[in-house]
């Protein structure tokens, strides 16, 4: 039977094994590869996608699961690499190999959603079970501090109407600074 | 790659690739074809070399020809063309070169990415490259001109009339340069007008890294792709006796069930069914030679070798008998480290597709000269028959040097007659590596009156890399890249022997992120520490003293020790530790800060202090990045790391039991780089050998226990 739901925006429909975790429905079925396999049991984080805003490891998320919610994946979070952690990312020149970027973006953006200023301590938490075998964590902790600056001003603009008025909605599903609701990050 | 597979000459390459482990066929091939010309871009017309592509829409594409596997080439090898290519930055794309001759390492003389050598290896050529493109660029326009070459000079991908200021762009002129005589002889800048190499330049790679379309060799997507999982023997070294795949079959969306060399490869329409078809296998393993072995026996091996009293000498200075004769106080010491696994965060993964006249192989690959010969021998084909696709590398750290995963999918492919993507799963990629070698090393050493050492003796017995991958490179017993890092040793000490004892365990084993000096560093440093404690001496100064002679050392060591503060105030219960090493043609010096809490023996880094002399600098933002990335993985492993072997079987299988450094234990990093006019050297492996020892310093600074055994267990300093 397939099952439905809302990827990136966008009613999609699976017919598969409702125990295939979503990570391979994303990448063998939808060929959305931006997603990776790292580990496949929830250590690692390269897997991690947003369910209803959440953080959260598709290696280990049957797709049944998520049948009626909605689910953003690195190729969802901006249409063009603006999101302030992709812009963040770049500025400080974050990625080596970058294999595991995807997932430690989807973390950072996942925390600032629920914390738009975080400490050092409160990045270390919620980016602890994202694994950067490059060693990227320096510029990682600079770079959410980065993003959260950028944040800073757009969320100060949103208040004026004139700004607002530039940008026109239509992404709001796909913006990840919507005030979530409380919760752990997985 | 080891430094010493840079002593390897191509003939002797061909020689033992041929005969060894790899299996190849006598008979080597390279295509003389630039490949890469269909590669580029259409609207390429002008192509003077292997490396520069341009079009007349002014787009310049680049050629790169070493596998990006996090380490900077397509930023950094974009650098050294632009430079003399004079091209607008802004515009630049890259491309990764096909298998071809023209795309040899000349260091190895075979195309590959390792031993820290792209940019060493491809300072000149490169530059040449762009050189040569621009002058071409220069001529063409002096042509359209009736003007003197003289009177022109390009800048921004244009070429400047520099008297009435005309300008015209590189597109434009790239037809009628493409019909220009190539000029062998050209001139390079002076590095007084560099503009772009020395400066800190962002990746060319990062907006695609930060939205998911960089493409990995997990990511290759063929129309009519089956995906495929192997069972591997557990037992390293065993082999399928028989096997029944009637459950497997059942399982929906397999289409095949495969004996290959390695195993039995599932075959499906997705990743999941695939390893869903392997769960329900049934195997009967003939386990093979390794079926009861132990860690326990493979460190009794080791310490045989190492209790030989014969070895093959790696370095003989002085007499190391009559020092010790000479000495008024004698420290002995035995070191051990254990086998390690990459860990690559992208698993071991190959696309092939044989057909009856070709074969394409998309692989996350370090070696593709060696895949093309691998590939062709498997499917029937001649080389050129090959196109081998590399694509970006989810990590290397030297496992994608090997052939394995290509092999796999050949042979799936083959026999599927499909192509094939074969995906490792954390636990096969964990459990079937070529690990960094165990390794077990004997010091002595003899100090004189005032503490000074006068004899320095070193016995090193671990397996040996280079017997598979390149035997011809072991001479009398002797693998150079088991000894690097240790006879080496730049003290002056007046007495020096280093040997070894070549000791197999039946474990294979592969080079590792900076290869014999990740273990032999850590010997080193720290034995020499002890000394520094045994008369009494500060252990900065005391290696200050003993590098009077090595300046290079010196430089790094007294850098990182003034930025790191050496010898001021820190923190209650925070301790130093300092190391020095040079590797790759690089020097680094690196001193830790560390508290070691009382109850648990739980060790925390705080700050790591790094100074680095690579000669001359070509992005000092990679530079600092390959520092901080190379210190990070070699603390994970002096922190954690160890693969144990029982009946055979590794006994680590994904990151809960082989763990990896994660953010909240990430000290701050701090590199500072040595000015220099050098030859440009190695930067991905360096900064690896030198954190375990410094941590391992301060270990003892703050307990006065040595730590002579990695990974570090808190138990024992508790």
């Amino acid at each position: 039977m397939a099952i439905q739901f809302t990827l990136n925006g966008e009613a999609r429909s699976v017919d598969v094994d409702p125990q295939m975790p979503l990570l391979w429905v994303l990448r063998d079925t939808l060929n959305l590869t931006g997603t990776k396999f790292g580990c496949g049991m929830a250590l690692c984080g390269a897997c991690t996608v947003h369910i209803e805003g959440e953080a959260t490891r598709s290696c280990v998320t049957p797709v049944s699961e998520v049948a009626g919610k909605s689910v953003t994946t690195i190729e969802g979070l901006s249409a063009d690499v603006s999101h302030p952690v992709q812009k963040a990312w770049i500025e400080l020149d974050v990625p080596q190999c970058g294999y595991c970027q995807s997932g430690q973006i989807m973390s950072a953006a996942a925390l600032l959603s629920k914390k738009p200023r975080p400490t050092d301590a409160e990045i270390d938490d919620a980016m602890s079970g994202n694994i950067c075998r490059c060693g990227t964590y320096q510029r990682i902790r600079e770079a959410i501090q980065r993003a959260a600056q950028m944040h800073a001003v757009p969320a100060r603009q949103k208040a004026s109407p004139e700004k607002k008025a530039k940008k026109p909605g239509g992404t709001a599903a796909m913006m990840p600074y919507e005030p979530a609701p409380a919760g752990g990050a997985e | 790659m080891s430094s010493a597979t840079m002593k390897v000459d191509r003939r002797e390459f061909l020689q033992s690739a041929a005969a060894g482990a790899t299996g190849l066929v006598i008979g080597f091939y390279l295509p003389s074809r630039i490949e890469a010309r269909a590669a580029a871009a259409e609207a390429v017309t002008f192509a003077p070399n292997a490396w520069v592509r341009i079009g007349t829409d002014d787009t310049v594409t680049l050629v790169i020809d070493k596998s990006e596997m996090g380490q900077g080439v397509v930023t950094s090898l974009s650098m050294l063309i632009a430079e003399d290519l004079e091209c607008d930055w802004k515009k630049i794309r890259t491309v990764f070169a096909p298998a071809a001759k023209e795309y040899a390492n000349p260091v190895f003389g075979i195309q590959g990415t390792g031993g820290s050598t792209s940019v060493r290896g491809m300072w000149t050529p490169l530059r040449k490259a762009g050189a040569q493109a621009r002058e071409m660029l220069i001529a063409a326009a002096a042509e359209k001109w009736s003007v003197d070459k003289a009177v022109c000079r390009a800048e921004n991908s244009q070429v400047i009339h520099t008297q009435t200021k005309e300008r015209l762009s590189y597109g434009s002129l790239a037809e009628a340069a493409g019909k220009l005589p190539v000029p062998s002889d050209v001139k390079l800048k002076d590095p007084k007008q560099f503009r772009i190499v020395g400066k800190s330049m962002k990746r060319l790679d990062s907006a695609d890294k930060t939205c998911g379309r960089t493409e990995f060799g997990i990511d290759v997507r063929q129309p009519g792709m089956l995906h495929a999982v192997v069972a591997r023997c557990p037992v390293i070294g065993g082999k399928v006796a028989s096997f029944n795949a009637d459950k497997a079959k059942a399982v929906r969306g397999v289409k095949h069930a495969i004996q290959i060399s390695s195993g039995v490869a599932v075959v499906a329409d997705n990743t999941w069914s695939a390893m869903q078809g392997r769960n329900a296998l049934e195997i009967k393993w003939e386990e093979g030679p390794n079926a009861s072995l132990t860690s326990a026996a493979i460190r009794k091996m080791l310490e045989e070798g190492a209790s030989k009293p014969d070895a093959a000498v790696a370095r003989k200075e002085g007499d190391v008998t009559a020092g010790f004769r000479s000495a008024a106080k004698k420290i002995e010491a035995v070191y051990e480290a254990p086998f390690l696994a990459h860990a690559t965060m992208e698993p071991m993964n190959c696309v092939a597709h044989v057909r009856a006249d070709g074969c394409d192989v998309w692989a996350p690959t370090q070696f593709q000269g060696v895949n093309q010969m691998t590939a062709a021998k498997i499917a029937g084909l001649k080389p050129e028959q090959v196109n081998i696709h590399t694509t970006y590398l989810g990590g290397g750290f030297g496992r994608r040097a090997e052939q394995d995963f290509v092999v796999e999918a050949v042979e799936i492919s083959k026999a599927a007659g499909a192509p094939v993507q074969v995906t490792w799963s954390r636990e096969d990629d964990m459990q079937h590596d070529f690990y960094r070698p165990a390794s077990y090393s004997r010091f002595e050493a003899g100090l004189d009156a005032e503490g000074w050492p006068v004899a320095w003796s070193n016995r090193i017995a671990c397996p040996s890399i280079m017997s598979r991958f390149f035997p011809g490179s072991v001479k009398d017993g002797l693998d150079e890249s088991s000894v690097e890092g240790a006879a080496d040793l730049p003290y002056a000490i007046p007495n020096i022997l280093v040997d070894y004892q070549l000791t197999e365990t039946g474990i294979p084993v592969g080079f590792w992120r900076s290869v014999g000096h990740s273990q032999n560093a850590f010997f080193s440093e720290c034995f020499l520490d002890e000394l520094a404690a045994a008369s009494g001496k500060d252990p900065y100064e005391f290696r200050r003293r003993l590098l009077q002679k090595a300046p290079r050392h010196l430089g790094v060591l007294e850098l990182a020790a003034t930025k790191a503060g050496w010898g001021e105030a820190l923190p209650a219960g925070r301790y130093r530790g300092i190391a020095v090493l040079s590797s790759f043609g690089s020097y680094v010096a690196e001193v830790a800060e560390v508290s070691v809490d009382k109850k648990s023996g739980e060790v925390r880094v705080h700050r790591v202090v790094c100074a680095v002399d690579c000669g001359r600098t070509v992005n000092p933002l990679t530079i600092e990045a390959q520092m901080q990335s190379g210190i990070v993985f070699g603390l994970t492993a002096a922190l954690k790391g160890a693969i144990t072997i029982n009946k055979g079987r590794v006994e680590q299988g994904n990151f809960d039991d082989y763990q990896m450094l994660r953010m909240a234990e990430m000290p701050k990093i701090e590199v500072h780089i040595v000015p220099s006019d050098q030859p440009s050297s190695g930067i991905g492996e360096p900064g690896t050998p030198p954190i375990a020892p410094a941590v391992c310093n301060a270990i003892f600074a703050a307990t006065k226990k040595r730590v002579r055994q990695l990974p570090i267990r808190p138990e024992e300093l508790a």
